[in-house]
């Protein structure tokens, strides 16, 4: 025991060396980004620093406009699919998992399963077919193929983490409220749902992420700028300064895209993290 | 299980009691259709139908305008002399096989040392995780493509030091390293899951180790690693999935061609040029069904290797 404790001190401090220097390492990239996003273009491959002197706003100005609409009209068009695909997540996932999770009928231990094998099957094995459906039902070049399959819970990643979550919840409550004679469906409107908050916020940032930095279902489907969506409108961005150099724009640009995710990042980050550990999901 | 085993055991509390009389075995059905009908609708009309669709599809000729015409097995004959083809499956798998196990460890490694620095975890924790958030995204590629540019941020970094870099993403030789650096550069996400698990293990169980006389090498490797494995499994699967879709990084980084000379042509990415560019649709679904085999395949592979090294407590 004795020589363990003089021999820490160093250690600890290799350690933090190491893992300062990781941090640094990882983040400087998006620290630089972020900064020549202010700087003029010819300063950009010249200035490996992170203070952008001079400092100038010229690429958000210029980049907002370049695509012919504002900038703004991507955002939003982003935004609304997002708020839609969570609120069909919300929706569809907390119905099948209180039904998973609480509720005894016929073949339930086969449906599970195959939910459970659903989150492990590649979305391409159905997108070439759900593509020629969707275009043959005209709706391509909609939002409706991005946003309508979520009312369908075709996320199993989320009815599996509210499933883990309902089990959580104790079962007297359920049946304290039967008792008083609630039916079913009203426990689950007012016991199981709200109890399921915490569980919910997870969905919908999740859900929210990877809808906003979602890229191939965007390209396939939305083929019209109008209709353009953040990422599409930034793919566009490289193909429309290809050229000439403008990497102070895109970078202008690419910051904005994240910003959101920036955002939810600072304000969720406990939940993010713990969403994450506590059910297995991808990033 | 232990959720069966509570609805069959009837509860010896007042209130079950008050209940009335147990009708059999109640069920229920009625709710259950109802609630779980989402579902059902996206299971059986999203995923299942869409499945038996792509499999009859692989074996025919279909553009999507002509009606699609019963070609056999020759899609998947073609996969085999396709030189694009063995090429996309190549470079996908060295990427797979290079960064999942890279990443996977990284985690591990940060993780654990993390897992005894109680006070700043948090902090070095969100910095390391955020780029896991970000990495799929159009942006993270624009940036990628400007830091192993020719003029990009690598080479005037090298440039302080004398050395003159070449551009990474333009040259054939580098560039698919550059996309297994992005991957590796998201290890957070494994890294919170291992994080979780390390904070597990009992204080009592390393306080007995480290008063048997163990060194942290020898804790790490006896104690450390065995309770953990199960999430090592756990997380190679997951990212081996991940892995084998990857689309983005290569897409924005090669301009969604694949190049230089398809050195970055992952898989889905070959799978989109064919499906929806160059509308051969047949081609492209026997390409999805391949895919879904192989992943099987891999997923099965490591489900039965676990039990030489997985550590399951009893």
């Amino acid at each position: 025991m004795h020589p363990a404790k003089p021999n820490r001190l160093p250690a600890t401090l290799l350690r933090h060396a190491i893992l300062i220097a990781l941090a640094i390492l990882m983040s400087y990239p998006l620290l630089w980004m972020i900064s020549s996003s202010f700087k003029p273009e010819h300063v950009i491959f010249s200035e490996p620093g992170l203070l952008p002197d001079p400092f100038t706003l010229t690429n958000y100005i210029a980049g907002w406009t370049k695509l012919g609409l504002p900038f703004a009209a991507f955002m939003l068009n982003s935004v609304i699919i997002c708020v839609l695909c969570i609120l069909g997540n919300l929706f569809s996932c907390t119905l099948a998992a209180y039904a998973f999770a609480r509720l005894e009928f016929p073949f339930s231990k086969a449906a599970f399963a195959i939910m459970l094998l659903t989150i492990m099957l590649p979305f391409h094995v159905t997108v070439l077919p759900q593509y020629i459906m969707f275009q043959k039902l005209g709706a391509v070049n909609t939002i409706i193929p991005l946003v309508l399959p979520k009312f369908f819970a075709v996320d199993a990643f989320f009815v599996f983490l509210l499933v883990q979550f309902i089990r959580g919840i104790p079962r007297d409550l359920d049946q304290a409220a039967e008792i008083d004679g609630t039916n079913k469906y009203q426990t689950f409107w007012y016991i199981i749902f709200p109890l399921c908050r915490p569980a919910l916020v997870i969905v919908a940032i999740f859900t929210f992420l990877w809808t906003w930095n979602d890229f191939f279902g965007q390209l396939i489907y939305l083929t019209q700028t109008q209709n353009y969506t953040a990422s599409l409108a930034l793919n566009l961005f490289i193909d429309a300064t290809s050229g000439e150099s403008a990497w102070g724009m895109l970078f202008a640009m690419s910051v904005v895209t994240l910003t959101p995710i920036f955002v939810l990042f600072v304000l969720f980050q406990r939940q993010l993290a713990d969403g994450i550990a506590t059910t297995g999901l991808k990033g | 299980m232990p959720q069966t085993a509570e609805t069959a055991v009837p509860h010896a509390r007042p209130a079950a009691a008050l209940r009335p009389a147990p009708r059999g075995r109640k069920r229920d059905t009625v709710p259950a259709l109802v609630m779980l009908t989402p579902w059902l609708l996206g299971v059986t009309l999203l995923t299942a139908l869409p499945m038996v669709a792509s499999l009859v599809l692989s074996f025919t000729n279909y553009d999507l305008l002509s009606l699609p015409r019963f070609i056999g097995t020759a899609n998947y004959q073609r996969l085999l002399s396709d030189p694009r083809y063995i090429q996309s499956l190549e470079v996908t798998t060295t990427y797979v096989l290079v960064s999942v196990p890279l990443s996977v460890t990284v985690a591990l490694l940060i993780a654990v040392s993390l897992s005894s620095t109680s006070r700043s975890a948090n902090l070095y924790r969100g910095i390391y995780y955020l780029p896991s958030l970000l990495g799929g995204s159009v942006a993270i590629g624009v940036l990628w493509r400007q830091l192993f540019g020719g003029q990009g941020l690598l080479n005037s970094v090298l440039g302080l030091f004398g050395v003159a870099g070449t551009s990474w993403i333009g040259d054939p030789r580098y560039s698919l390293g550059t996309l297994i650096i992005l991957h590796i550069w998201q290890f957070g996400a494994p890294m919170v899951i291992f994080l979780a698990g390390a904070r597990q293990i009992p204080k009592e169980t390393i306080e007995a180790s480290i008063i048997d006389g163990a060194n942290p090498v020898q804790r790490f490797f006896r104690l450390t690693l065995p309770l953990l494995s199960p999430l090592i499994l756990f997380n190679l699967v997951m990212q081996t999935i991940t892995a084998f879709q990857a689309f983005v990084p290569a897409y924005v980084v090669s301009d969604g061609s694949g190049g230089p000379i398809d050195s970055t042509l992952f898989y889905t990415l070959y799978l989109y040029i064919e499906g929806f560019r160059n509308f051969h649709m047949g081609y492209a679904m026997a390409m999805a069904w391949v895919l879904l085999v192989i992943i099987a395949v891999f997923t099965a592979l490591a489900f039965w290797s676990s039990r030489f090294w997985v550590h399951y407590e009893n």
